[in-house]
Formats: C-alpha cells, sequence, structure tokens
C-alpha cells in the first residue's frame, strides 16, 4: 500500500467521493482555479469542472448559507472555509440553520452537507489562524463533529461525512497536514463516525487525544514507559458522537485519565468528557481527571510554543497523575 | 449612470497633468507624498527578502498600491481615525508610524505594540490613530462606521477613514456597514481598494456588477470611482469626501482602481492561477514612475535625487529591522495580559502553569 499524507488522503477522499456521487459539489475560496490554499483540490476542478468545484466570492456566509440550500434541494455540498477561525461570520448558519433544519421542519427537511476547515496552530499562524473551536460545534445540537490524527483515517472518515445523513463539521489538523505519513488504501472505504480508536494499550493511565495533539499524547506514552508507566491512548476521531464506551472501558481498567487538546480549558471539549466519566465512573478513578489544553487566552504568536500542550506537559500531567 | 464615467484622474501615466484639477499643493508636500511612496516600496522589497530569510514569517506586500495608501492617508487630520486592513503600512508610515514599529510588531517582539499576538502585517498604532488590522476580512467596516457614529453623537469633528478590498466588498459585514453609514449619515470615508484580485479571485468572478462605487447609490450615498495609481487623484478625491463627512454630509465609497502586483501574501505563488502578461500591463502604469514623472516634469525632481532617495529608503528599512532583530521577545507573563483588564482567577493560575513549563521556577 502506499504511503501517503494527511493531506493526500483527503484530498484522495474527496475526490472518491465525487467520482463516486454527482450530487457532490464543493464550494469555496480560492479552492478551484488556483487549487486551493493548501493545495489539497488540485486538478479537481480541471476535471469536475467548474459546476461542481466552485470559486465562491469570499464570503462564509454566502458560502455555508447556500451549500445549505444546495443540500436542501438535493445536492451533497462540501463547502470549504480557508480558516476556521474564518467560520464565524457563517456561524448564524451553521447554528441555527444547518444544525436545526431536520429538527426545526420535524424532519421533512435535512441538509447533509460536510463543512471541511483547516484548524490548529503551530504554523506560527497567530490568533487568525490557529484556533481549535471543536467546542462551539459539539455544543450545538444537531452537528457531528469529526477530527482525524493519521492519513488512514482521514481519508475514511471524510468518505463516511460525506455519506453521512446529517450535518458534519470536519476540521483538518493543518500542522500535520504534510508531517503525518501512513499507508492508504487506493480504493474507497468508510471508518465510522462515533468510533474511537486505541492507539496503544496500557494498563496505567489513559490519554485521550485528537488531530494533532493525539501525536503528542503518543510522545508521552513513548516516554514515561521508559519509566514503567503503561498508558493506553485513545484518538478520538469523532469529538460529537464520542465514544463513551471505549473512554469509560478503558478508565476502568487504567483508574486514570489525562485528557489532552489545544482548545482552551474553560468549557473545552475535555471538560465534557470529564464530567461524563466522573457521573459514570467516579469510583474506578484513583487519581483527579487532569486536562492538559491551551490556555484561556486568545491564541498568541511568539509565545505560541508556550501556549500549546506538549509532551513534556502531558509527561508532567502522567506524573501528577501517578503520584497522587 | 455614473458607471459609464472615467475614473476621477489627475495625473495621466505618461505624467502629464490636468492643470485644471491640479490641487497645487507646496513642493515639500509634493516630495513628502514622493518619499513615503518610495519608503513604502522599500520595506516591501527589503521584507519579502527578509522573510525568503526566514527572519519574519511572513509578509504582506502592497507593491503597486503606494499611491492609494499615501494619497488617502494624506487627506486626512492627524486626529482623524484610520481603520486598517492589512495592506496598508504606507498609510501607516505617512501618519508617523516609524518603521521600525512595523518589524516590532513582524517579528513580534518585546516593543511590538500588539506583544507578539498577531502574524506579520498587522501591525497599527494607537498613538498616530491607525487602529490594528484583524484577519478576517470585511470585519474592520462595520466597526469602522460604528467608531464614525460615535464621532457623530459626540460632535467632535472627526472623520474614520477605513480600508478594504474588492474582496471584502462579498462580505455581509461591507453590506450591513454601508446601510448603518447610510442611514444614519456618519463621518466616514468607506476606502475600497480595488487592487483586482483576493488572493486567486479576479474582479469579474467576486461580483457580477461592473464596478464597487455604484454600490454606494442603492445604499443611498455617493460612490465615486478614481485611478489609484494617480496619488494625486486620490488625495483630491479623499480630501473631498474628508470635507464632505466634516460638514456633516455623511458617508462616502471610494473605489480606487489600482493592482496588486506581488503575491497575495509571502504565502502564496500567483503564477498559479493568473498571467504574467496581466501584471506586466499594470507595471507600466506604475504609481511610483508615474508620480516620479509628474515631478521631474515640474523640475522638483532628478536622476540623482532619486538615486539617493532609493538607497536611503532602503538603507532605512534594513536599519529599522535590525534593531528590531535585536530586540528579546516579550516575556512570558504577557500572554495573559489584555485579556481584560485584570486577569481572572483562571488566568493567574494559568500563568503559573505557564511559567513552570518554560522553566522559570
Ligand atoms: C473572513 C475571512 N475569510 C477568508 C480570509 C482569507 N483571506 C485573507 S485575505 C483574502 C482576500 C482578500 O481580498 P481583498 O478583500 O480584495 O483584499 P486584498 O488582499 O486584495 O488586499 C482572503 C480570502 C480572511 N482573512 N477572512
Ligand atoms: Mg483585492
Amino acid at each position: 500500500m502506499p504511503e501517503i499524507t494527511l493531506l493526500q488522503a483527503l484530498s484522495q477522499g474527496l475526490w472518491a467521493e465525487m467520482e463516486r456521487d454527482e450530487r457532490v459539489v464543493l464550494l469555496g475560496e480560492d479552492i478551484g482555479h488556483a487549487g486551493g490554499v493548501f493545495v489539497l483540490t488540485k486538478g479537481f476542478q480541471e476535471h469536475f469542472g467548474e459546476d461542481r468545484v466552485i470559486d465562491t466570492p469570499l464570503s462564509e456566509g454566502g458560502i455555508i448559507g447556500t451549500s445549505i440550500g444546495l443540500a436542501l434541494n438535493g445536492l451533497r455540498p462540501v463547502p470549504e472555509i480557508q480558516f476556521v477561525d474564518f467560520i464565524y461570520p457563517a456561524f448564524d448558519l451553521i447554528v441555527n440553520e444547518m444544525a436545526k433544519m431536520r429538527y426545526r421542519t420535524g424532519g421533512q427537511y435535512s441538509v447533509p452537507m460536510v463543512v471541511r476547515s483547516p484548524y490548529g496552530g503551530g504554523i506560527r499562524g497567530g490568533h487568525y489562524h490557529s484556533q481549535s473551536p471543536e467546542a462551539y460545534f459539539a455544543h450545538t445540537a444537531g452537528l457531528k463533529v469529526v477530527i482525524p490524527s493519521n492519513p488512514y483515517d482521514a481519508k475514511g472518515l471524510l468518505i463516511s461525512s460525506i455519506r453521512d445523513p446529517d450535518p458534519v463539521i470536519f476540521l483538518e489538523p493543518k500542522k500535520i497536514y504534510r508531517a503525518v505519513r501512513g499507508e492508504v488504501p487506493e480504493e474507497p472505504y468508510m471508518v465510522p463516525l462515533g468510533e474511537a480508536k486505541v492507539t496503544r494499550e496500557g494498563e496505567d493511565l489513559t490519554l485521550i487525544g485528537y488531530g494533532t495533539m493525539l501525536h503528542v499524547c503518543m510522545e508521552a506514552a513513548e516516554a514515561v514507559e521508559k519509566e514503567g508507566v503503561s498508558c493506553e491512548v485513545i484518538d478520538l476521531r469523532t469529538i460529537m458522537p464520542f465514544d463513551l464506551d471505549t473512554i469509560l472501558g478503558s478508565v476502568r481498567k487504567t483508574g486514570r485519565l489525562v485528557i489532552v487538546h489545544e482548545a482552551p480549558k474553560t468549557c473545552g471539549f475535555g471538560a465534557e468528557i470529564a464530567a461524563q466519566v466522573s457521573e459514570r465512573a467516579l469510583l474506578s478513578l484513583e487519581a483527579p481527571i487532569i486536562r492538559v489544553t491551551g490556555f484561556d487566552t486568545p491564541f498568541p504568536y511568539s509565545l505560541e510554543d508556550v501556549y500549546l500542550p506538549d509532551a513534556a506537559s502531558v509527561v508532567r500531567a502522567i506524573h501528577q497523575s501517578m503520584n497522587f | 449612470m455614473k458607471e459609464f464615467e472615467e475614473p476621477f484622474q489627475i495625473i495621466a501615466p505618461d505624467g502629464t497633468c490636468r492643470s485644471d484639477l491640479d490641487p497645487n499643493l507646496e513642493e515639500d508636500a509634493l516630495l513628502n507624498l514622493y518619499r513615503m511612496m518610495v519608503l513604502t516600496r522599500a520595506v516591501d522589497t527589503t521584507s519579502v527578502i527578509l522573510q525568503r530569510q526566514g527572519k519574519i514569517g511572513f509578509y504582506v506586500p502592497s507593491t503597486g498600491e503606494e499611491a492609494a495608501q499615501i494619497g488617502s492617508a494624506y487627506a486626512l487630520e492627524p486626529s482623524d481615525l484610520i481603520v486598517a486592513a492589512y495592506r496598508e503600512p504606507g498609510a501607516a508610515f505617512l501618519r508617523g508610524m516609524p518603521v521600525e514599529r512595523l518589524y516590532h510588531q513582524a517579528c513580534g517582539n518585546a516593543k511590538d505594540l500588539l506583544k507578539g499576538r498577531q502574524m506579520p502585517s498587522h501591525f497599527g498604532d494607537g498613538s498616530v490613530n491607525f487602529v490594528p488590522a484583524s484577519s478576517p476580512v470585511g470585519t474592520q467596516i462595520p466597526i469602522a462606521v460604528g467608531a464614525a457614529w460615535a464621532s457623530k453623537m459626540k460632535k467632535d469633528g472627526r472623520v474614520t477613514l477605513v480600508y478594504f478590498g474588492d474582496g471584502a466588498t462579498s462580505q455581509g459585514d461591507f453590506h450591513t456597514g454601508m446601510n448603518f453609514a447610510g442611514v444614519y449619515r456618519v463621518p466616514i470615508v468607506l476606502f475600497c481598494k480595488n487592487n483586482q484580485w483576493a488572493i486567486s479571485c479576479p474582479f469579474s468572478k467576486q461580483t457580477a456588477s461592473g464596478s464597487i462605487h455604484i454600490k454606494a447609490m442603492a445604499y443611498g450615498f455617493e460612490g465615486r470611482q478614481v485611478d489609484g495609481n494617480d496619488v494625486l487623484a486620490v488625495y483630491v478625491a479623499t480630501q473631498q469626501a474628508v470635507a464632505k463627512a466634516r460638514r456633516g454630509g455623511g458617508p462616502t465609497l471610494l473605489e480606487v482602481l489600482t493592482y496588486r502586483i506581488g503575491p497575495h501574501s509571502t504565502s502564496d505563488d500567483p503564477r498559479r492561477y493568473r498571467d504574467q502578461a496581466e501584471v506586466d500591463l499594470w507595471k507600466q502604469k506604475d504609481p511610483i514612475d508615474r508620480f516620479r514623472i509628474y515631478l521631474e516634469q515640474k523640475g522638483l525632481w532628478c536622476k540623482e535625487d532619486d538615486e539617493r532617495l532609493c538607497a536611503e529608503a532602503e538603507a532605512h528599512a534594513k536599519e529599522a529591522f535590525d534593531v528590531a532583530e535585536n530586540t528579546p521577545m516579550p516575556p512570558v507573563e504577557s500572554l495573559f495580559e489584555d485579556v481584560y483588564e485584570t486577569p481572572t482567577w483562571n488566568l493567574k493560575e494559568q500563568d503559573e502553569f505557564a511559567r513552570l513549563k518554560v522553566g522559570q521556577t
């Protein structure tokens, strides 16, 4: 099987779905003629034409709003927001319309669509090219939220998202677009939504991460292995609906939990995981749940390395939990 | 319909001047405009090289758009407010922001007024009434309208000028801002720098309208199209809009026609989407060349003057960067400042954690 990057895997998945289902259309800024600012849709417009790979005017409200209408009337749009930091002009349309169409129309209408967008820090992008807003969307009834961490999952999760009957916010870890490679089958396949993956089995402590931070978790797990601490690492993959069974199963085994995300701590998605685990598995816990996250500040520029969780911070949290 | 009128122009591309329209600026003023345009170009050239050398992370060039920036900023009083996009370093320099400040910001160091919190090219300087850029395109428009509205309420005589691009006119924020500006007749100049491109999107695909200035009509105020590579035309048109705003005559939309000669940013490669022939055509309308010919024809400038000025400007840019490069980074605790006026308990706790992380405690 060929080894490809996460970006190439996404590109393959998108291509495959466009070949399979002619209702799939792409909309976004600079995605067509120029092939996207990350060159993810290079060659798409030449192959599928300007009617299916659409360069839009500069308006996120326009991109998302019209995509909702396209979906309402039978298409399967996959709009791109160039950086997720720029999704907010469309927030009303996402939260009040896209997310609620099925519910508010009593199930008469639905809008199957996937909003793709690069997210996250570590690229010297400052506040407006680094954000991780998954919690806003996970908090919104009617939305599914997906974040892959590796090429195989990226392709399979994207295909599942496009075939899903409900709207999906699909966040792509841009820092590792090209840094992470892996084997990916050339043919289309699905990775089901709502299922986490145990990427490393262990006995002493559970580490939960997703996207870029999954790799930070793996690095920390390897580091403490030498000290004799055995970590189980869970790649959440789908943030909403998240795989509570896998989490609870692991925590019941290890008794310790550290959650890692780069979004701010307060009301970040780690808070929901921590709440669920303490509601359902309190007596299995041998130490308080610890969150290693971004700070409750806007995302900085010069001090981004201080802001972002790194393996050393996760190792400190593991020690804290083990020594409790 | 104004759409079919020619854009307002005073100096033709060959340097000849419509003497009936010439504002007859003093010699010092003319030379100052020219120096500022050359300085802006030199900072651009220097910054692109610095980015290639890895010394700054990113830069947004404004080559080709110097007349639009300098002519407009010159039409304002120092107490007037500029709300910037991100492609207007020249306007900031004209206002008195030292070049050093642009580089402190690009380096995100301890002397950066923004305290290292934004990418390069998001500079700004409150001391010269220049509000720093925010990346999200178009958000500055309703904000500027509000600032101008406050001036009307307070009767402080201040005019606000807001810069934005052709791409920004597709955002809802442009239309909302225009509507409020018209309804409340606020003292604002809405300055659209139509440089024909929004990253890879050509103007012809941005709007089905042949022009932007025409859109003002629907909001009930004047729109005007100006040759943006003619610094005097930009100055006069802006000055007239400013004077009208100050008299209580309400907003004006200026569509200033220019061209983005360089890439969108140092991360962009325009060869992927546009023809060099188009760029070459616009290079022949270079705003600096045009104004130099005008000055030469007036006998105010010669080749030797120009060589000296260009060398000085380049040296100035390099020296300014050297100062910035040798300035230390902001301290870790600065990360937690300015989230609120007074840090909340969670920020104080996280500040301690951050120091632990970098080994300061
Ligand atoms: C809301 C939003 N969407 C997308 C972007 C990414 N982006 C940055 S600049 C730009 C093009 C802006 O074009 P225009 O308004 O014409 O200004 P110019 O860059 O030409 O000066 C885009 C799409 C952004 N910064 N903000
Ligand atoms: Mg533009």
